[in-house]
């Protein structure tokens, strides 16, 4: 989906945990997560610090539209 | 007579007889002799092999700690003596065709023993592992378990007496890309004078050196002005209002959802679940934030740091979903998201 939407001339983020299959796929621009349960949040931590922890995420995904970028990049 | 070969069998916690997705966690462990599969193998061998041994690891925990699974079950393999590395086969399951074809690669390299998998051509795994595992190409589903068996089986078996293989097509396995001489019964500039002739008569034909199909998007130039933008978020993570209204399955998607956020600063767990059957929804469940991260970009939008969010959130679930059907879907988001001007999109995976 990401490399149909981009295609398509949208600039598209892919946060994922299994960094592999998104490189395979085509995305251009990475994101990794903590897991494949909870790509954004973390169970083991107080809701505060999940919260914390995935406002990082989407700040790296907002980081990443900004970023010229020649490939694919995992940032 | 021949000396019986030593067989070790990979399997993930599903099908090791461990658990479902609440034990996708599980790290590398070993058992002695077959386990599930492994006695369907043990039968194909016959007194060839015996499967003297089982290593199991959690799809989850293979995929989030690839380097530590690796590193462990390669000890446990090694501890058996083994000739023979089968694993799965993991048929159309994304994550468990990733472990089967690592730790092939790895034992392999490591090792320098025969290691045979088995999956679904569209398996993530398929694109990672082709070049360095022999995958014996299945079926999407279980029902193709007895054919994979018998193929992984002979074909093991054929690599461990150092028996010549015939072609990928003739032993059931996905190409790996090696090319191996032999003897045509015709001249090369026999072969393509014939190959054209069909080309002409638009007969089906095979050619003998296919060309790789790269299909790379370019890359969009980065977007300065945030503040100016309006974001679309997309998930394949299964996040829907409860209840499913769209009824998207919880594997092999045919349907996408479409959600209307206007208004919805938090995605509460009694209003929003996943229908996704892949993973254990139990944390998704407590907190969908978990898979769709609606609640910051609220924040951040509020904040002034995009314009806009989109008012409406794509789902769908990404578990064992062709990719013809993933395209599809995105192709028509797309005619939504260009029609109403948003520049970029996030999508979450699970």
């Amino acid at each position: 989906m990401a490399k149909e939407i981009e295609r398509a001339g949208i600039l598209t983020v892919h946060i994922c945990t299994i960094v592999p299959i998104s490189k395979t796929v085509g995305a251009n621009r990475i994101i990794p997560a903590s897991a494949i349960p909870y790509p954004l949040g973390d169970p083991s931590k107080s809701r505060e610090e999940e919260r914390a922890l995935r406002r990082k995420m989407v700040e790296k995904a907002f980081n990443a539209i900004k970023t010229k970028i020649d490939g694919q990049k995992v940032f | 007579m021949e000396r019986k070969y030593r067989v070790v069998h990979y399997l993930n916690q599903f099908f090791g007889r461990i658990g479902g997705e609440d034990k996708a966690g599980t790290g590398p462990l070993g058992r002695e002799g077959a386990v599930g599969p492994g006695l369907l193998f043990q039968e194909f061998f016959g007194h060839d092999a015996e499967v003297v041994g089982t290593v199991i690891c959690g799809d989850n925990y293979f995929n989030e700690h690839p380097q530590e699974a690796k590193d462990k079950l390669l000890e446990f393999i090694k501890g058996y003596g083994p000739d023979i590395l089968l694993a799965g086969p993991a048929f159309n399951a994304g994550r468990y065709g990733i472990a089967c074809g690592a730790i092939c690669s790895h034992v392999s390299d490591q090792l320098g023993i025969t290691s045979v998998t088995g999956m679904f051509s569209e398996n993530a795994g398929v694109e990672l592992y082709r070049k360095s595992a022999y995958i014996i190409e299945t079926k999407a589903s279980l029902t193709g378990m007895k054919d994979a068996s018998g193929k992984m089986v002979t074909l093991a078996m054929k690599l461990a007496r150092g028996e010549r293989l015939i072609s990928p097509e003739e032993e059931g396995y996905i190409p790996k890309g090696v090319r191996m001489n032999y003897s045509a019964d015709k001249k090369g500039a026999a072969r393509a004078v014939d190959m054209l002739l069909k080309k002409l008569k638009g007969e089906p034909f095979t050619t003998e050196y296919c060309m790789p199909v790269f299909d790379r998007v370019e890359v969009l130039p980065p977007i300065d002005n945030l503040s100016e933008i309006t974001l679309a978020l997309i998930t394949s993570g299964g996040i829907v209002p409860r209840g499913n209204p769209d009824h998207i399955e919880a594997s092999s998607a045919k349907r996408y959802g479409k959600y209307d956020i206007q208004g919805v600063d938090q995605l509460r767990p009694d209003e929003y679940e996943t229908a996704h059957g892949g993973y254990d929804p139990t944390y998704a469940n407590e907190d969908p934030h978990r898979v769709l991260p609606l609640d910051v970009i609220r924040e951040m939008e509020q904040e002034g740091v995009i314009d806009r969010l989109y008012p409406y959130y794509y789902a769908t679930v990404g578990n064992g979903t062709s990719v013809a059907n993933a395209k599809e879907f995105a192709q028509k988001i797309v005619k939504d998201l260009i029609r109403d001007g948003v520049q970029a999109v996030i999508i979450s995976s699970t």
